[in-house]
């Protein structure tokens, strides 16, 4: 493929990112997908949508988040110096807050009264339910019934924050159905629901808008790097995990157009690439069309869509941001993967390390890092999001640990 | 001159439509899920459906994602996977139909990641030679329809386009440019199965799609009972029964969810009396 003058270019004008990306949708939905591409393109060019975004970040969400030089890990690793961009600090725990706030002053500026969200783990859920409270709204939260089980506390925040979860059923009932169903809830309501989809992924417009949300992360590091390493210093490498990938992309695009830094997006491996059980689908899966977009997907031979496994909950997702799929392509990010067992290794080894409960998300790329720093340079800078706190994965590790922790 | 549909492609689905209107009624469409609940019964049925009063035969090809189907076509898209049903076996069914039937149209209707993975050339070639006369891909809009729409017209098969309550005038023209064989019209916002379309309102939207199109309007996604249907014949060139159907083969299923000795004949019976309402409209 030949090298792109930039990679920041965006999309073409119907939403592709070269191959993948695009508006694969029902004709229904078509004339709703059309309106929120056109308010967000009148937004994305108003000062006055970036003015109260930036607001909300500052005294809502909390920002800008610290970049935190993580020592006694680097001392540990012995080789390239570790920062944390820690976005786990943010008002509900993780990045997923910077695109809920974002989407709903959309929403609100295209006057619609009703907002759905899909939700795995359950971050975007609470991040959407709390974006809804503070500007009440109501608010649906579709999520798979598997999940509902699984991630009883988030289902319980949600309900205070007065969101209404609904338990999916169809298919398999994890995110994937999840997203069809808020899909299914969209076309059958389309004259005052908002639809705010929590990764880089769905039908154009949403991977660019939810970037450009994102990208928040990755501006700030840029902005706070210098502070400790020199006007003008960019780090050498950054490193995030990917689920549907919006915290990595928030993280990456600024970066895309320095050459002298190397970007490493991290997978769920699951059990290994070589069992069925991981969620990697940029490098386990292959080219596919689900949920309005272009992209590597987990699937069958005959194109039936697979379910991913992950410790982490909110990496199960059987596809990835198409711009991501791209960027894959073109070789200018390198994705890998790690396992359930190095995540868990990884997650411990930073809480004592640094006393930072890392969420098993973000424990996915530590666990990347720990493998390559140690054999980098000592000048090396390496960025890495911590994109979500613990909390809420300390019951999954007490179990994968063996240890008996109860939740009352 | 008239205006859309520039592409006239001449198939069993276009002959039907012009025997149709000397006839001068409205068309019976029938969908049911390819396979389900298993290949050898959906074959049964299929083989039975122009004799219980099918005008054209929508056969669905199963998709683990169907986004714009309800719980009725969903669980039927699960029940034909699980016993083993793909699109290649989707086309074999077609051609041992068309043994039997060379002149009932025959229209897959589905999902693009399938197709996608199949490979479209490859798709648009064995289809062809299978007997199948068009298709509906749920998920490609116009916006995306350089992949597979326009070739399917090229190698001379019709892509039906979808039209809904919310495509306006305005953006009409541009969905049914290409559009050839006829254009559905999908009658609610909302999923297969899950509302009832108002004959009222629906005729409305298809004297408009007619007008922009100058081809034939099948309504869909929302007729369950012989008298909606028979209430969207009035009104419409066809009228498409989906998700009842479907559940009568839910409804008859054994204990364990396989075919009972009747679900076959259960089926072609409740085609018939739709098929019935149809034709006395």
């Amino acid at each position: 493929m030949n090298k792109p003058n930039t990679y920041r270019g965006g999309v073409d004008e119907d939403g592709h990112f070269g191959i993948y990306g695009g508006r694969y949708v029902a004709e229904t939905l078509m004339p709703l997908i059309l309106a929120v591409e056109k308010a967000w393109n009148e937004a994305r060019d108003d000062d006055d949508f970036w003015a109260e975004f930036h607001y909300q970040m500052k005294h809502y969400v909390g920002r800008p988040s610290p970049l935190y030089f993580a020592s006694r890990l680097t001392e540990h690793l012995g080789g390239a110096k570790i920062y944390f961009k820690r976005d786990e600090l943010n008002h509900t725990g993780a990045h997923k807050i910077n695109n809920t706030i974002g989407q709903i002053l959309l929403a609100r500026r295209m006057g619609k009264g009703r907002i759905i969200a899909e939700t795995g783990a359950g971050q975007h859920g609470v991040a959407t339910a709390t974006v809804c409270a503070l500007f009440g709204l109501p608010c649906i939260v579709y999520m798979g019934a598997t999940d509902v089980e699984r991630q009883a506390p988030n289902v319980f925040r949600m309900k205070l924050l007065g969101a209404e979860v609904r338990p999916v059923t169809s298919g398999t009932g994890t995110l994937k159905d999840a997203m069809n169903e808020a899909l299914r809830d969209w076309v059958s309501n389309v004259e005052d629901t908002f639809y705010i989809i929590g990764t880089v992924a769905g039908p154009h417009p949403y991977p660019t808008m939810v970037r450009d949300f994102q990208c928040i992360i990755g501006n700030e590091v840029r902005e706070q790097l210098p502070e400790h390493e020199g006007e003008g210093r960019l780090p050498d490498s950054v490193v995030a995990c990917l689920g549907g990938g919006s915290n990595a992309m928030g993280l990456f695009h600024p970066f895309l157009d320095d050459e002298s830094v190397r970007i490493i997006g991290v997978e769920a491996g699951g059990h290994g690439l070589d069992t069925d059980a991981h969620c990697a689908s940029l490098t386990g899966g292959r080219p596919g069309v689900l949920h309005g977009n272009r992209t590597y997907l987990l699937q069958t031979e005959e194109g039936q869509i697979l379910d991913g496994h992950s410790i982490s909950a909110g990496l199960d997702y059987p596809g990835i941001g198409p711009e991501h799929s791209w960027l894959r392509d073109t070789g200018r990010v390198e994705y890998v993967s790690v396992t359930d067992a190095e995540a868990l290794e990884a997650f411990q080894l930073c809480t004592r390390m640094e006393g930072i409960i890392p969420a098993l998300e973000p424990s996915h790329a530590l666990a990347h890092v720990a493998k390559i720093a140690p054999d980098l340079p000592k000048d090396h800078v390496m960025v890495m999001n911590m994109c979500g706190r613990g909390d809420k994965d300390i019951f999954t590790v007490a179990k994968h640990l063996g240890v008996g922790v109860t939740e009352e | 001159m008239s205006p859309g549909g520039k592409t006239r492609v001449e198939t069993r689905i276009t002959r039907r439509f012009a025997a149709l209107k000397e006839e001068g009624r409205s068309g019976f469409v029938t969908f049911l899920t390819a396979g389900d609940p298993d290949p050898d019964t959906a074959l049964d049925i299929l083989l039975g459906l122009p004799e219980a009063g099918a005008d054209l035969i929508e056969i669905g090809v199963p998709f683990s994602d169907p986004m714009a189907d309800g719980p009725a076509i969903q669980a039927s898209s699960l029940r034909a996977i699980k016993a083993g049903m793909t699109l290649a076996k989707t086309l074999d069914a077609v051609r041992a139909f068309r043994v039997k039937d060379d002149d009932t149209p025959i229209v897959l209707m589905g999902y693009y990641n399938p197709i996608y993975i199949y490979g479209t050339e490859a798709f648009l070639v064995d289809a062809k030679e299978a007997g199948v006369d068009g298709f509906i891909v749920v998920d490609l809009p116009p916006e995306e329809e350089g992949e597979f729409c326009l070739p399917a017209v090229a190698a001379c098969l019709n892509f039906i386009y979808l039209t809904a309550p919310t495509t306006d005038d305005e953006r009409l023209p541009r969905v049914v440019e290409n559009a050839s064989g006829f254009v559905y019209f999908v009658s609610i916002t909302g999923i297969t199965g899950t509302k009832s379309a108002d004959a009222g309102e629906v005729a409305g939207h298809v004297e408009r799609i007619r007008k922009a199109s100058g081809l034939p309007v099948a309504v869909g996604f929302g007729i369950n009972t012989p008298e909606q249907a028979a209430n969207i014949a009035r009104v419409a060139d066809a009228a498409v029964v989906g998700s009842a159907l479907v559940k009568v083969i839910t409804d008859n299923l054994d204990a364990d969810g396989k075919a009972a000795p009747e679900t076959a004949e259960r089926v072609l019976v409740r085609v018939s009396e739709l098929a019935e309402g149809v034709r006395n409209a």
